[in-house]
């Protein structure tokens, strides 16, 4: 009796013991399952049905999907509207972020200081950031009007003809360009006066003892130290500006001629005008690849040349 | 090789004067070190004298050259800051020779220059890598490798030891002594270390509230202290004073004109029974804290003067109990209401004593 007994005691120990094990390993996958859930639902399912879709023809609303392989990409690659399309995009990236940075580092450069006005100028600056892009499109369209707007009454103040700043093809995507570039130097600047106002003080008074030129010590100063920051906006700037939407919606709907249909614009064309849902999905996948390259390459070449401290 | 002179410099931050009326002489070739507790006006001295604050009064002359307008560049000096200011994303190479690059000295001579000191300072096998990978002593051979690289008449050093840990300091203080004996340039030093200043100045100034308190060389301001502030500030513990009524009964009589009377730790003695020594004060003390550093101990006693420290040398006597105090008359300093020493007012021959009870 007692020899059962006894095994009887250790077995339940054991289970006892068991169960406490594998919760101790469970514990952490439970506890961060939530946040794992959350990811899969709104982050990893919407890529997965996308990348699905992108193989398919529907329309939205028929019952059926069907498929039909690779179809769509082959279209769209064959597509001379789809090429102007990423041509478009990849105009308006370059120029919307190149000139953003380089405005807003030249603004930081002389707003990183004391003083009331430079506070004043370094809100101004910033609040386009945070007026809604609408009420932007609405207000540059007024400004850009070819007929009463205030961009040509200054032009024509001055001698120049007017210019049609959103109904030509000429100027159509250099005005969606001039918004964005608008738009986004506050956060720009704002950031790079942050990223100044890290670099160590005594850092520019060794350069000054080493007989250092202005120009060298922003070179070999300056830029190298902010390169954190540099690195940090050129890649928000890059995934941003492929991205844009609104500006395009309101104010010029992809036009005149298509020469100014970017992605995201071409995408909800054909996926909420046309209910064409797998090309659209598949002109997704498209763009989701691009970003994914663009943001590989950069990390791989540039991060070797930014300075983290 | 240079000679400053500091003429009645003053230096006002927004009504709040931090250095007052200023003149100094720091000699060619010496080794001068700016001491005082934080606030002093010791860092502001020296970045005034490598033109990064301007003085709000009075003219600084480096080899008579008048150099108050002069940018920091001109001034032909070369300063080692408090935490090196490194160009981080430059290699140790290109750390030292940026300022020979920025004065357009061709490459080769360049690379000879930096391989010169690089060697002079042990860094020839890290030349190629960045300041993050080098240890804090490495990055202060660094510094001071970019400073003497342009070959200045005058070196400043910012606290430059402050942030390595004790062994490396005292290593460091050592190898910088050694530096200045082989280069013979005028070092100005700022610390507020009193063992930095004591152990590697060959000139002192003690500084204050943006005053100078005393300039003399170590053993002097050791010995004779000017006031009050310097006999407290120089010396581990402090020196022990107390106001002349602390002494009634005790030195008979107090000279007139004596205010206050210190004395130094290690001037004293610690031991279980009076002695009856000449010209010597016993007091029945009780040992509150006792600290054995092995080569000495440091004791904080309590006696009829007060509570004082006192430093001994000898084996320690047992920490509980009383012990009896002895310090020598000749050893005390004098101070006058003004807080200045009076070393004219000697106590020497005062009568020795024994007195018993703590009270």
């Amino acid at each position: 009796m007692a020899l059962v007994k006894d095994s009887m005691g250790m077995g339940e120990r054991r289970s006892t013991s068991q169960s406490l094990v594998s919760w101790t390993r469970l514990r952490p996958y439970a506890m961060i399952s939530p946040a794992i859930l959350v990811f899969c639902l709104f982050f990893i399912y919407p890529i997965g049905y996308m990348v699905y879709l992108s193989f398919h023809d529907w329309n939205f609303v028929s019952p059926t999907k069907e498929f039909i392989g690779t179809a769509n990409f082959t279209y769209l690659l064959s597509n001379l509207e789809f090429r102007e399309v990423i041509v478009n995009s990849f105009i308006y990236t370059f120029f919307t972020v190149f000139l953003t940075i380089g405005i807003s580092l030249l603004l930081a450069l002389w707003l990183n200081r004391g003083g009331a006005i430079y506070s004043f100028l370094q809100a101004s600056i910033f609040s386009p950031h945070i007026t809604s892009l609408v009420s932007v499109s609405m207000l540059w369209m007024w400004i850009m009007d070819a007929d009463y707007g205030l961009l040509n009454w200054a032009l024509n103040l001055i001698g120049i003809e007017s210019i049609p700043w959103l109904t030509s093809p000429d100027y159509a995507l250099t005005s969606l360009i001039m918004v964005a570039v608008w738009k986004g130097i506050g956060f720009n600047t704002l950031v790079f006066i942050a990223g100044l106002q890290s670099i160590p003080k005594d850092l520019y008074e060794a350069a000054e003892l080493d007989h250092t030129p202005p120009w060298r010590r922003f070179l070999r100063i300056t830029v190298p130290m902010l390169s954190p920051t540099l690195f940090f906006l050129t890649i928000i700037g890059i995934i941003n500006s492929f991205q844009v939407f609104e500006t395009i919606n309101l104010m010029t709907e992809g036009g005149p001629i298509n020469s100014t249909n970017t992605f995201v614009y071409y995408i909800y064309q054909y996926g909420f005008q046309f209910f064409k849902i797998g090309y659209a999905s598949a002109a997704g996948v498209i763009l989701l690849v691009i970003l994914s390259v663009l943001t590989v390459i950069y990390f791989k070449v540039l991060s070797k040349k930014v300075h983290y401290r | 090789m240079a000679e400053i002179r500091l003429d009645n410099i003053s230096k006002t931050f927004n009504e709040d004067r931090v250095v007052k009326n200023i003149s100094l002489t720091i000699k060619d070739g010496s080794f001068t070190v700016l001491v005082g507790p934080s606030g002093c006006g010791k860092s502001t001295i020296l970045r005034m004298l490598a033109g990064f604050e301007k003085q709000t009064e009075g003219d600084i002359w480096i080899d008579d050259k008048l150099v108050n307008d002069l940018a920091p560049s001109k001034r032909d000096i070369a300063m080692v800051f408090q935490n090196y200011a490194l160009y981080p994303t430059m290699t140790v190479k290109g750390n030292i020779e940026f300022g020979l690059a920025n004065r357009k000295i061709p490459k080769k001579e360049r690379r000879q220059l930096v391989e010169e000191i690089a060697e002079i300072v042990g860094l020839s096998d890290h030349l190629n890598k960045k300041p993050d990978k080098l240890s804090g002593g490495q990055r202060q051979r660094v510094a001071l490798a970019r400073a003497m690289v342009k070959k200045p008449k005058v070196f400043i050093l910012d606290e430059p030891l402050s942030n390595l840990d004790a062994k490396l300091r005292t290593q460091m203080r050592t190898e910088l002594i050694q530096l200045h004996k082989k280069l013979g340039t005028t070092f100005v030093y700022v610390t507020h270390d009193q063992v930095e200043a004591m152990s590697m100045g060959d000139e002192i100034i003690i500084l204050n509230k943006g005053m100078v308190q005393q300039k003399a060389a170590p053993i002097d301001v050791y010995q004779n202290p000017r006031n009050l502030f310097a006999a407290e500030f120089i010396g581990q513990p402090p020196m022990n004073v107390f106001d002349r009524t602390a002494y009634e009964g005790i030195v008979e009589p107090v000279p007139e004109g004596v205010r206050y009377i210190g004395f130094r730790p290690e001037h004293a003695s610690v031991s279980r029974t009076a002695a009856s020594i000449p010209h010597t004060i016993e007091l029945e003390s009780e040992i509150l804290t006792l600290e054995t550093l092995g080569a000495e101990t440091i004791y904080k006693v309590k006696n009829r003067i007060g509570v004082m420290n006192i430093r001994s040398f000898s084996a320690p006597v047992a920490k509980d109990g009383c012990c009896f105090v002895s310090i020598p008359l000749e050893k005390f300093y004098p101070f006058g209401a003004d807080k200045i020493a009076k070393p004219e007012l000697d106590l020497s021959m005062k009568k020795e004593a024994v007195l018993n009870g703590i009270g």
